[in-house]
Parts: structure tokens; C-alpha cells; sequence
């Protein structure tokens, strides 16, 4: 007996462009970048928490900062960032325990997490704008 | 005798335990300062800043404060890990991320005590 097998190359399939992430694995990588962007732009919201518990003074400058429709759009995309971090950590936490582990189970939970997180970033969103 | 173990199942178990514990934490303040927020009869400098000022709900926000930045220390440390190989550029990479985020916990110790 020969014990020379042929052995298929296997395919290593690192396109990023290629391929093709599951639900579950988009809310996983947006929860990495959601909490990146959070974390970048701390310095902007302790500022903005700054001035906005300073004094009167420093209030108006917040409302004028905080106006600006750049900066406003700026805030809308954190907001979404944070809902989804919360949204899907949640999601995860309840992972953690086991439970919604099934495929369909997690898929659906991952839906949710997308649908939930973008919802409540636009009635919040329309509230403060 | 050494107790620590590097390797095996426990290594990182407390930073595990810790990124979940903060996020538990936060996830309750963040409900609790949204229907705090919404009670405010209006969004002025005195509510705003009245509202920080009570004994509680400043301390639950110096509390979340630190609960972020402990979280985020975790969460962006195994960014650094997963995508930064040199060790050189990686330990660098913490010791900022690390200056950073103390220098923020003082900050939002001002923010708060000053009110």
C-alpha cells in the first residue's frame, strides 16, 4: 500500500472582498468597530460633557457645538455605534449563557440586534435632532 | 512558591469576568440616565447640570466612567493583539491606550466634581 494520498490544496480564502460574513459574523465585526469609533472619539464626548456641565457659558458653546449639522451627524453615527454595542453585547452576554446558541436561534438574534440598533438610533436620533 | 499560572484555562479569566461585570454595570446606567434624561423638564444648563450634581447619580456616573474605561482597556488591548504583531509596536500601542484612558478616568473626575 502506497501511502501517498493526494491531498487537495486546501483553499484558503482570505479576500476580504470575497467573502461573505454570516449575520452573526457582521454583528460580531460591527461590534469591534462600533467600540473602536467609540473608543476614538472619547476625547470629543468627555469635551462635550466638558463644556456642557461647565458653567452657563460653557453650555452655549456645547449647544453651538453640538449644532452644527457636521458635528450633529458625527453624534447620530455614535449614537448608532453605541446602541449597536449595547444591542449586540447584550446579545452576547445571553450567548455567554447559553442561550440562542442554534444556528436559526442565533441568526434570528443577530436580525434582531441589526433591526433594534438601527430603530432605536432613529426615534432617538429624530428626538434630539 | 509562584501560584501564577501562564498558560491553561484560567488565563484571562479576570479580564473576561471584568469586560462582562462593566458591561453589565453600564448597560443599567445607561437605562437609568435615559429615563433620567427624559424626566428633565427641560433640557437647560440647570437641569442638565442639576442633575449631575445629585450625590447618586454622580456617583453611578463616575461609576460608569470608570466601568467604560476599564472596558474599553480590555476591548481595545485585544484589537492591538489580534491585528498588531511586532512587540515593540504592540506594547507601545498599549502604553498609550493605557495613559489614555487614566488621564480620561481624572478628566471625568473633574467633569464631576467640579459641579
Amino acid at each position: 500500500m502506497s501511502d501517498v494520498t493526494v491531498r487537495k490544496p486546501r483553499p484558503k480564502h482570505l479576500a476580504l472582498n470575497q467573502i461573505r460574513l454570516p449575520l452573526p459574523g457582521i454583528v460580531s465585526i460591527l461590534h469591534r468597530i462600533s467600540g473602536a469609533g467609540l473608543f476614538l472619539l472619547l476625547p470629543f464626548l468627555l469635551f462635550l460633557l466638558d463644556r456642557s456641565l461647565g458653567s452657563p457659558e460653557t453650555f452655549e458653546t456645547f449647544s453651538a457645538v453640538v449644532g452644527h449639522p457636521l458635528v450633529k451627524l458625527l453624534l447620530i453615527g455614535l449614537l448608532w455605534a453605541y446602541m449597536h454595542h449595547f444591542c449586540a453585547g447584550i446579545r452576547f452576554l445571553l450567548l455567554d449563557m447559553h442561550k440562542g446558541l442554534e444556528l436559526e436561534a442565533a441568526r434570528n438574534s443577530s436580525r434582531i440586534v441589526l433591526i433594534v440598533s438601527i430603530v432605536l438610533t432613529v426615534i432617538i436620533g429624530v428626538k434630539l435632532w | 512558591m509562584v501560584k501564577r499560572q501562564p498558560v491553561g484555562a484560567h488565563y484571562g479569566l479576570k479580564d473576561w469576568i471584568a469586560q462582562r461585570a462593566t458591561a453589565v454595570f453600564m448597560a443599567i446606567y445607561t437605562i437609568i440616565f435615559a429615563v433620567c434624561a427624559l424626566a428633565l423638564p427641560e433640557f437647560s444648563y440647570e437641569a442638565w447640570s442639576g442633575l449631575f450634581s445629585a450625590g447618586l447619580f454622580r456617583f453611578l456616573s463616575f461609576l460608569f466612567f470608570l466601568s467604560l474605561f476599564y472596558h474599553a482597556w480590555i476591548g481595545v488591548r485585544d484589537i492591538w493583539m489580534d491585528y498588531v504583531k511586532p512587540t515593540g509596536v504592540r506594547l507601545a500601542l498599549h502604553l498609550v491606550t493605557l495613559f489614555l484612558l487614566v488621564g480620561y478616568a481624572g478628566w471625568a473626575a473633574q467633569i464631576l466634581w467640579r459641579l
